[in-house]
């Protein structure tokens, strides 16, 4: 299987180079840079903290590393979400072979109510920009 | 619950407007922009009337041993996560394995609803933090579902008295495979949130309907249908109340020829009523909102049946970005049917969907022809039979065990057996009366030994479940028809001897007094006379 999905990636490669240096799209240069909107955004979706200019700038050198893929001329591949396209999803019998573990499950628990998990009310969402302190808030 | 309801006035687009009373629903028959015209009562320029768009999203349970990619169980009401894997508290190095019951059901369901089944459909992770969501993702399918484009037919009344049925289509956009979240009890005195993931991992079958309806009663009896459905197939016990089906309505008004207004969406309705109540209440509350100037946010309200409004959802943050993505551990789900079956695989990998195909029981529509034409009863009885639990096998048995034609029979068990299983807010199952009784008290009425009104009060004693049979009770109460025609002669001659007046206006010509004189009879025989045959008597006795 994995000598299959190796040679597709060879026939894609290959057939990038035959029909001509065309690039999908000219990869961002390092002047483009991420706005505070995105970032925004991204830290309410991922729940991720940005911190500081070093972190941000992470973030900038690793768009412009995968940017690379772009070197790569897809036209007319069908693309690829998993290696394992080509296995069989395999189908399960309809049997009950777990749970009834409450307690081990409970034992990564910080607090518990009566073996339930606890957990902060409802979402909290994180509050809008202009609301929290954050780096973003200064660039 | 009505079994079949009152529905928008037929084919055309129910259209909604302000009377001079406030809001009501009018039957009137108005399509969007048709050459009838708007159905703006002749003599007034009020308001343009409004279009309501009504579409549902059914979430319905899977009836399935285990969840949908774990093996720890389904079962409802379990002591607090007892029923939850690894896997399922989202705990590293876990994996999901489908389980192949949850596929059938939903093939299954696909094929009962008339779609295309996707022979390759695909697994996404939808991602968004909830403490029920241990993984922060649900795994479902939203790419390629595993059906498409089918459709849903329902019924509905077109007056009060359920005398014309009006058969309508809702189109199913799809219908996909995705897991369950976990429960959250929200305790609000001490600020936190408790978890239950006995729920996370179960099997949901999402059914999505266009916007093809246009109010609640619609969306009542569209629900209704699909809950028979998925009950007949055994895909899901789709029991409201224990959350096995659960229904969010998107609603959304706007005038005829003009686009589609903005749409909220409503959760939280706990019953096929307060869904019809739910959807009312909102296509209500956008009309009004927008005839005084307002705008419709596009949001997410909550149903409070208490109330029975549907008020703002505090949780929800505006537009939801769920950063779809292919689910990196499930390969495609590949369905076979007979011709492309492989050859060298265990039976056990195959889903074929022929084979499934075949052996479907017979939907609720069929059933319902099949009774009509079996026993000669109306169409709007054979919908009462299948809504009520287990009424079709009883009015069945009584039939089988009774010579009375069944088109007499239905009556009783419509009219007397039904009301009365309402009133106590019993089933068919906890009724005192079963069917061999109620069969040998109208065998007892079709032989002519008691009378129809007899009949009734034998059924009363019967409902108190004392044991007695028909005949121990008719005895007792001394309600058997008078048999001995001699003994009858007898009555009739005094009643004869005792109304001068009456046989002089009968003689005379006047035939309608006969009634009162067959009413003196049955007086005297304390209602054991078969007023027929007493008829016939006096007649005898005065006009011969």
């Amino acid at each position: 299987m994995r000598a299959l999905s190796l040679s597709r990636w060879l026939r894609g490669a290959a057939r990038a180079r035959s029909t001509g240096p065309g690039r999908a799209r000219p990869a961002p240069g390092p002047s483009q840079k991420v706005t505070v909107d995105v970032l925004d955004h991204l830290e309410h979706l991922a729940l991720v903290d940005f911190r500081d200019s070093e972190g941000v700038e992470r973030l900038q050198k690793a768009i412009q590393f995968a940017d690379q893929l772009h070197e790569v001329n897809t036209d007319g591949v069908e693309p690829m979400d998993s290696v394992l396209e080509d296995r069989c999803l395999y189908l399960r019998e309809d049997d009950v072979t777990e749970g009834n573990c409450t307690k081990e499950l409970l034992k990564n628990a910080r607090e518990k109510v009566e073996e339930y998990f606890v957990a902060p009310p409802g979402n909290i969402p994180l509050p809008k920009l202009e609301e929290r302190e954050t780096y973003l808030q200064s660039s | 619950m009505a079994a079949a309801v009152r529905g928008c006035g037929g084919v055309w687009r129910r259209v909604w407007q302000r009377g001079a009373g406030g809001l009501a629903p009018r039957g009137q028959r108005a399509a969007a922009g048709s050459a009838r015209g708007a159905a703006v009562p002749a003599g007034k320029s009020g308001p343009a009337p409004w279009v309501p768009v009504v579409g549902l999203e059914i979430h319905a349970q899977i009836s399935s041993n285990s969840k949908l990619f774990s093996g720890s169980q389904v079962q409802f009401a379990a002591p607090p996560n007892s029923v939850v894997s690894f896997f399922d508290a989202s705990l590293p190095g876990t994996l999901p394995v489908i389980n192949r019951r949850c596929v059938e059901a939903a093939v299954m369901t696909g094929l009962a609803l008339n779609c295309s089944i996707n022979k390759r459909s695909l697994f996404d992770r939808k991602h968004y933090f909830y403490a029920d969501l241990p993984a922060g993702y649900q795994i479902t399918q939203q790419r390629v579902p595993i059906a498409v484009n089918g459709s849903l037919s329902y019924s509905l009344c077109t007056d009060n008295k359920m005398s014309q049925m009006v058969t309508k289509t809702v189109r199913i956009k799809q219908i996909q495979l995705e897991q369950d979240s976990g429960k959250s009890l929200h305790d609000d005195t001490r600020s936190q949130t408790l978890v239950d993931l006995n729920r996370a991992g179960v099997g949901l079958m999402e059914v999505v309907m266009e916007p093809d309806m246009c109010c609640g009663e619609e969306a009542a009896a569209a629900v209704r249908e699909l809950q028979l459905i998925l009950q007949t197939l055994g895909s899901s016990h789709a029991v409201m109340a224990e959350g096995q089906l659960r229904v969010d309505a998107n609603v959304s008004v706007h005038h005829p020829g003009e686009p589609y207004g903005v749409r909220t969406e409503v959760k939280n309705i706990n019953s096929i009523r307060f869904l019809a109540k739910a959807v009312d209440y909102e296509i209500q509350r956008q009309i009004e909102e927008l005839e005084n100037g307002g705008t419709i946010l596009n949001e997410t309200r909550a149903f409070d049946s208490k109330l029975g409004c549907t008020v703002p959802m505090r949780d929800k943050e505006g537009k939801q970005d769920y950063r779809f993505m292919p689910e990196p551990n499930l390969p495609p789900l590949i369905l076979y049917d007979a011709k492309s079956l492989p050859a060298n695989m265990s039976h056990q990998q195959v889903v074929n969907i022929d084979w499934i195909h075949e052996r479907l029981p017979d939907l609720p529509s069929v059933k319902r022809a099949k009774l009509v034409e079996q026993y000669g009863i109306l169409p709007e009885h054979s919908f009462t039979l299948l809504n009520e639990d287990g009424l079709t096998e009883f009015f069945e048995n009584v039939v089988k065990q009774t010579q009375m034609k069944p088109k007499k029979v239905i009556g009783w068990i419509l009219n007397d057996l039904l009301s009365y299983l309402n009133q106590h807010s019993l089933t068919v199952k906890e009724s005192p009366v079963s069917s061999s009784i109620l069969a040998d008290l109208l065998n007892l009425l079709e032989k002519k030994e008691i009378s129809s009104t007899a009949a009734k009060q034998v059924l009363v004693e019967l409902w108190k479940g004392e044991g007695k049979t028909p005949l121990e009770i008719v005895k007792e109460k001394k309600l058997e028809l008078i048999q001995d025609q001699g003994a009858l002669e007898q009555i009739c001659q005094a009643v004869i001897d005792g109304q001068e007046n009456e046989v002089m206006a009968i003689k005379a010509g006047n035939h309608k007094v006969l009634n009162k004189l067959i009413g003196l009879v049955q007086r005297k025989t304390q209602g054991r006379s078969n007023p027929v045959l007493v008829k016939q008597l006096l007649e005898k006795k005065l006009l011969e």
